[in-house]
């Protein structure tokens, strides 16, 4: 990781000196070694803090809704986005909904070895973390904290959506910088989905409750959502009717996460960032894989996002489509 | 001071107690996560616990809140005020974080014009706070003269060894150690007093070491200059990957602004109030539109808030307690430690 990281910010800094991009979106040096944040850097000066590192786990496409289409004009320079693997498919799908302006935008794709989770690290016991050093083998943190040391095994702390990572291969770049080969997907990503299946209805249903009756409604889910790019939510529309703060009732607190899964479905590129940023840890992709899960069945194997300009089983109508009453015949399932 | 004592394994006991006249919240775990909900039977408490995600604050000031409702019956129409709370409960579990997020609340509700509900809440609950066991990396209580080795609220308590030491701080606290007479003991002696001394000196040695404990207020409060801190060009950056989410707002102790809103139950209206969010795109929506059009400006809105405008309001107090919960759930992980350190004096550099 260490090698790829010089050399991405490297490149970052080259880019911006010769003139070929006039802004950075990338990751900056947090206060702490794990909390490097999503950056828009404007000067040369301010790339001394870009950093590439293990907790770079943030999905940087959507910003470039705003910064592609801000940028342009005569001699305003392209910018430059920093994508991993999993981030190209949502820059796809967003090229696919016009969403971006790809001519405002140099993508620099750069490798990944799978980006860690300090919240897992803080779930296995470490308190009041300093600090955190990758041994050489490179399948171990060393974990300093104000309580004394420990190791971690990298594959236990990775992000949700590392555990099932789509692979190493980006799926749009302008310049790569990766020293990985692809070996294809990581792990089964259905498997929470088919645990669920597994459930009765009631166990399903206190599952959910459990989870969903956490929500906090505080949109982070959303606003993170790279499927999510409407100008203006219904939620936030006063005049929609459903504009809401909080879950008014119980019927909602189980609804708004549904109807969002629904709003994304055949979009969803599975990155993962839902449950990231989820402050009360809800697991929210498994209503979207849910959804790839079934669309792959009904429809034959589709990943949003693979290429730009794909047109989904969703909104592509052949005779082949699966029967509406198919649902039904399943017995809702 | 009177110190009365229980050992920890008869948390049990005294939680049961309690709940047999009053209504108990304390830290509970759910899913994974914990956050303040009613004792029952077996919920247990986990002194290692630091933080709920929400703060404690919910228990005074609910995310959402039924205040008037109306009730159409043919052509007439019924309009009942939903009563402020009229029966006593007891917070326990409270760190000296979230007690001094009650008092940053206080100053705004308390005062005039009064929130009746808040008001009847506070009166009626009872705070039993706890000493923090393991500080985070991510705590900075100190930076705004928190003393965390005296938690406050109405009952304050440390945890030494095996047993939770206890001490009456008000007429409240003491008529909730009354009530539990014959579960817990007095404890009133040189020996346990000393445990509490060494539990608190060992913390005040730790909360030393905490990387944050230099950081300082310095350039912000009453004496910094409103329009300089406003117009600091460094608010683009700090803003520049702001999400507008609402989890700073939501997880903060000291966030204290709300919408009113109405709901339409098919039979009827409910007016209720739920917090709201600086960060939200309609906050504060006027006639002509949204007084704060980008990110960049609410995002400004929120620090200004804690930083400058709140100690301009109440004689220099500060609106953030230090509790670290937005350091440890913003998705982009921007939180008022970078602001500070950004805009502040130069000995947070």
């Amino acid at each position: 990781m260490q090698k790829v990281s010089e050399k991405v910010i490297a490149r970052a800094r080259e880019l911006m000196h010769d003139g070929t991009v006039s802004k950075v979106v990338g990751w900056k040096a947090g206060e702490f070694f794990y909390d490097c944040e999503p950056n828009v850097f404007e000067t040369e000066e301010s790339l001394k803090d870009l950093v590439y590192n293990r907790f770079c786990g943030a999905n940087l496409s959507k910003y470039m809704i705003k910064n592609s289409i801000a940028s342009g004009g005569e001699g305003a320079g392209k910018v430059l986005v920093l994508l991993k693997p999993c981030d190209t498919y949502s820059f796809n799908q967003l090229l696919t909904e016009h969403r971006i302006d790809r001519e405002n935008v140099y993508i620099l794709g750069v490798g990944c070895e799978g980006m860690c989770d300090i919240d897992r690290i803080r779930e296995r016991g470490f308190k009041g973390i300093t600090g955190v050093l990758e041994a050489d083998s490179g399948n171990e943190l060393v974990i300093t904290t104000l309580y004394g040391e420990g190791k971690v095994n990298i594959d236990d702390v990775l992000l949700n959506k590392c555990d099932s990572c789509k692979g190493k291969a980006h799926k749009i770049y302008d310049e790569l910088i990766s020293d990985n080969e692809d070996e294809g997907p990581r792990g089964d990503r259905f498997e929470g989905v088919r645990e669920l299946e597994a459930m009765s209805p009631e166990q399903r249903f206190a599952f959910w409750q459990a989870e969903l009756s956490k929500c906090i409604r505080c949109n982070a889910c959303r606003n993170a959502c790279p499927a999510c790019s409407c100008r203006k939510c219904v939620f936030d529309n006063n005049a929609s009717g459903i504009a809401s703060k909080a879950n008014t009732d119980s019927f909602e607190e189980k609804m708004f996460h549904i109807i969002r899964a629904f709003h994304v479905a055949g979009r969803c590129t599975d990155c993962g960032e839902c449950t990231r940023v989820c402050p009360q840890g809800i697991p929210l992709h498994l209503f979207n894989r849910k959804y790839i899960k079934d669309i792959n069945d009904f429809y034959g194997e589709y990943a949003a996002g693979e290429e730009a300009g794909q047109r989904g089983p969703l909104i592509s109508f052949t005779e082949q489509d699966i029967e509406p009453g198919h649902a039904v015949v399943k017995g809702g399932n | 001071m009177a110190v009365k004592i229980i050992p920890l394994n008869e948390l049990e006991k005294l939680f049961a107690a309690v709940a047999l006249t009053k209504k108990l919240y304390l830290p509970v775990e759910k899913a994974g996560q914990y956050d303040y909900a009613p004792w029952e039977p077996g919920t247990g408490y986990d002194p290692e616990v630091l933080h709920t995600v929400k703060s404690a604050k919910g228990v005074f000031f609910p995310q959402s809140e039924d205040l008037v409702r109306y009730k159409r019956d043919g052509f007439s129409l019924s309009i009942a005020q939903v009563a402020p709370e009229d029966e006593d409960f007891v917070v326990f579990g409270v760190h000296a974080c979230d007690v001094a997020g009650f008092e940053v609340l206080d100053r705004v509700f308390l005062s005039d014009p009064v929130d009746t509900y808040y008001k009847a809440r506070r009166e009626h609950g009872t705070v039993v706070s706890v000493m923090c066991a393991k500080p985070e990396e991510t705590c900075f209580c100190g930076t705004f003269g928190i003393d965390a080795e005296q938690p406050g609220g109405d009952v304050q308590s440390w945890i030494s060894g095996d047993t939770l030491y206890m001490e009456a701080l008000t007429q409240k606290g003491e008529a909730l150690l009354d009530q539990l007479d014959g579960i817990i003991m007095d404890g009133n002696d040189a020996e346990n007093r000393k445990a509490v001394n060494d539990a608190a000196e060992e913390h005040k040695e730790i909360m030393r070491k905490l990387p944050l404990a230099d950081l300082t207020t310095d350039g912000f409060g009453k004496e910094a200059d409103l329009l300089t801190l406003f117009g600091r060009p460094e608010w683009k950056e700090l803003s520049s990957s702001c999400l507008g989410c609402g989890t700073c707002t939501y997880v903060c102790p000291t966030c204290q602004c709300y919408d009113i809103r109405e709901y339409d139950t098919g039979h009827g209206i409910s007016r209720f109030r739920v917090w709201d969010s600086c960060m939200y795109s309609d906050f504060t929506m006027m006639a002509h539109g949204s007084p704060r059009p980008d990110q960049l400006q609410r995002f400004r809105q929120r620090f200004m808030h804690k930083l400058k405008y709140y100690p301009d309001n109440y004689d220099g107090a500060f609106s953030c307690v230090g509790c670290g919960r937005c350091l440890q759930k913003c998705p982009i992980s921007m939180n008022i430690v970078k602001v500070m350190k950004k805009l502040g004096g130069a000995d947070n550099d």
